[in-house]
């Protein structure tokens, strides 16, 4: 007998249970609706208008089209220095965090003894602030009196000007993200932990030495959780911002604050992100179309990264 | 008994398998000083006298405690203190309230469009802070006259917090559908259910995001900056120490008391809570 359906209408008691399960549903989402709508919707829409007006906070905005776009491309000096930057900081700093944190929480797992003294005192630093941190750093990496460049003085190794160098300036901040790398060790060390012991064992019966292991038992095991990791890292790095801002401000001893014309991203520039020019140009130049073109530039990037992770962790949604 | 048994530990195994030791821990001891020095040093720094801080020295001689006291009753730390904890206890009971609930009908509910909600929330867990400020400090001040105080940082985070929402929902998610379903046969409502079942089951994770977004609000720098600067009685720690340092340009002592004064509550806390803090952690990646 053929199987076909007919639309038949669900009951009155059926459509009302529908309708008040939905209304629960809608309650209980209620905070993240209004809140996405209120924070995420409402300045997007915002934004992308400002970014084709010209407005300066105080007399009403103007439709200008694309003159800012034009401007912040072509004729705004810090852009592409701070594209360039934040390319820079995307590939250096992600790459090295990811190395490290993988390299530390391997050498925590293997030191039985302590470790967990060990994962503490690696994880600490990540939680500090980061003003504090970022301050710390540069004391330490004072070209001339710093702790870092007298031991170097004393071994005869050349002495970089760190934070007060163009050169040496972005990666004095590698230094300081690796020092703060704790979370992403703690969340390597939980995977290579998932890794189930029988496939070492069965590595090493076959002669495996540790390099091979590492090869074709680890790391086939750790490429999702590395391959997060990188996308986040990716993610973050894009917003990087009170680092390298409070560096260059406290590092060239000017002082900030609206309206102040400070160097952005001192050394010479090489220090600047994309962040710290949505702020230079809206609270400083108080150009307020143009930084929302830097806004908009950022949140394409932002969210091309996120379709990334999206489509790699398939299992995102959890079971259904 | 024959020599197969066991495998015989020729003497450059043995060699092999010592020098691996002897790297290992020279490793550790080399990362171990990279990731504790930075706090020596700023301790030692903070005691040191006004003179001896312009110097290269690296010890304390003497050892001047007194730089922290007189750090504390610079004008304005204690309000700063103050503020940062008002900014991160409300924000974080907040976040809670707001994105358990959320996170509760994301895991439990079955509705259409469950999954676009979940690729949304992720969605603006990776929207930079910089996208949507302008508008949102446009309205802040012009609209309701807000700039200047913490109002703008709390209030955002009665409406959920996209990374807490998601991390539970997906602890959530492992809560067994049979202790939902008894719950419903017993005649329990939604929310009774998520008060007496789910709550008390996600305790770790609800733990742990709390953890998270006290540190965030406690770190945070860029909204205190934006929101803040304008009202010194306003200001948070880390906005505050910024502009310690340039008030007091070349006494690094001071400043590194200032520094250790505000990094000091963090490391506290970690301590104390650690277990609950570093599984937290892993959750993000395991779960993640």
């Amino acid at each position: 007998m053929g199987q076909w359906r007919r639309r038949t209408r669900a009951s009155p008691a059926l459509r009302a249970r529908r309708r008040r399960e939905t209304l629960r549903t809608v309650a209980f989402l209620s905070p993240w609706l209004i809140g996405t709508g209120l924070f995420f919707i409402y300045p997007l829409i915002t934004t992308a208008w400002l970014s084709f007006s010209h407005y300066d906070g105080f007399n009403s905005p103007t439709w200008v089209g694309l003159t800012n776009w034009h401007y912040v491309f072509t004729a705004y000096p810090f852009f592409w220095p701070a594209m360039r930057n934040t390319l820079w900081f995307v590939v250096v700093l992600v790459t090295a965090r990811v190395i490290t944190g993988l390299a530390l929480g391997m050498l925590v797992l293997k030191i039985k003894r302590g470790s967990t003294l060990l994962r503490t005192l690696f994880y600490a630093p990540f939680l500090a602030p980061p003003v504090a941190g970022t301050l710390a750093f540069v004391f330490l990496l004072n070209p001339g009196t710093g702790a870092v460049n007298q031991l170097f003085a004393k071994l005869g190794l050349p002495q970089p000007g760190w934070f007060t160098s163009p050169a040496w300036s972005k990666p004095a901040l590698t230094l300081l993200a690796l020092w703060g790398v704790g979370d992403l060790m703690v969340i390597f060390m939980a995977s290579l932990l998932d890794v189930p012991r029988e496939l070492y064992e069965a590595a090493e019966l076959d002669g495996a030495g540790a390099v091979n292991r590492f090869r074709h038992v680890t790391l086939p095991h750790l490429r999702p959780i590395i391959g997060f990791a990188v996308i986040t890292g990716v993610i973050a790095t894009m917003q990087y911002y009170t680092q390298p801002l409070v560096a260059g401000q406290v590092a060239s001893g000017q002082i900030g604050g609206s309206g102040q014309q400070v160097e952005p991203g001192y050394p010479d520039g090489s220090t600047l992100t994309l962040p710290q020019l949505v702020y230079n140009l809206g609270f400083q130049r108080f150009d307020i179309g143009s930084a929302c073109v830097v806004a908009m530039v950022l949140f394409v990037f932002s969210m091309v990264f996120a379709a990334f992770l999206m489509r790699r962790r398939s299992g995102f949604m959890g079971e259904d | 008994m024959t020599a197969a048994t066991a495998p015989a530990r020729e003497p450059s195994t043995r060699m092999k398998s010592a020098l691996q030791w002897i790297a290992l821990h020279v490793f550790a001891i080399a990362a171990v000083l990279f990731f504790v020095l930075p706090f020596v040093f700023v301790i030692l720094t903070a005691v040191m006298s006004d003179q001896q801080s312009l110097t290269g020295d690296l010890w304390p001689k003497p050892f001047v405690w007194h730089n922290l006291v007189d750090v504390w009753h610079t004008a304005g730390f204690a309000t700063w203190w103050r503020n940062t904890l008002i900014y991160a206890v409300v924000g974080t009971v907040l976040t809670l309230l707001s994105s358990i609930p959320v996170a509760y009908a994301l895991a439990c509910f079955r509705f259409r469009g469950r999954n676009i909600a979940m690729m949304a929330v992720i969605a603006t867990m990776m929207l930079p802070p910089q996208v949507a400020i302008i508008p949102l400090y446009l309205v802040w001040s012009k609209d309701f006259g807000l700039t200047g105080t913490l109002w703008p940082l709390i209030i955002p985070m009665a409406f959920g917090d996209a990374f807490s929402i998601f991390l539970l929902r997906q602890f959530m998610l492992t809560v067994p559908r049979d202790y939902l379903e008894a719950a419903k046969v017993d005649g329990c409502s939604d929310l009774q259910i998520l008060l007496r079942v789910v709550i008390p089951m996600v305790r770790p994770a609800i733990a742990a995001v709390g953890l998270f977004q006290f540190f965030y609000c406690w770190n945070d720098y860029f909204g205190p900056q934006i929101y803040t600067s304008e009202n010194p009685a306003a200001w948070t720690l880390s906005y505050g120490l910024q502009s310690f340092k340039s008030a007091h340009h070349t006494n690094w002592n001071l400043t590194m008391a200032a520094t250790l004064l505000v990094m000091a509550p963090v490391i506290i806390i970690f301590f104390l809570a650690q277990k609950a803090f570093i599984e937290g952690v892993a959750l993000t990646g395991v779960k993640g």
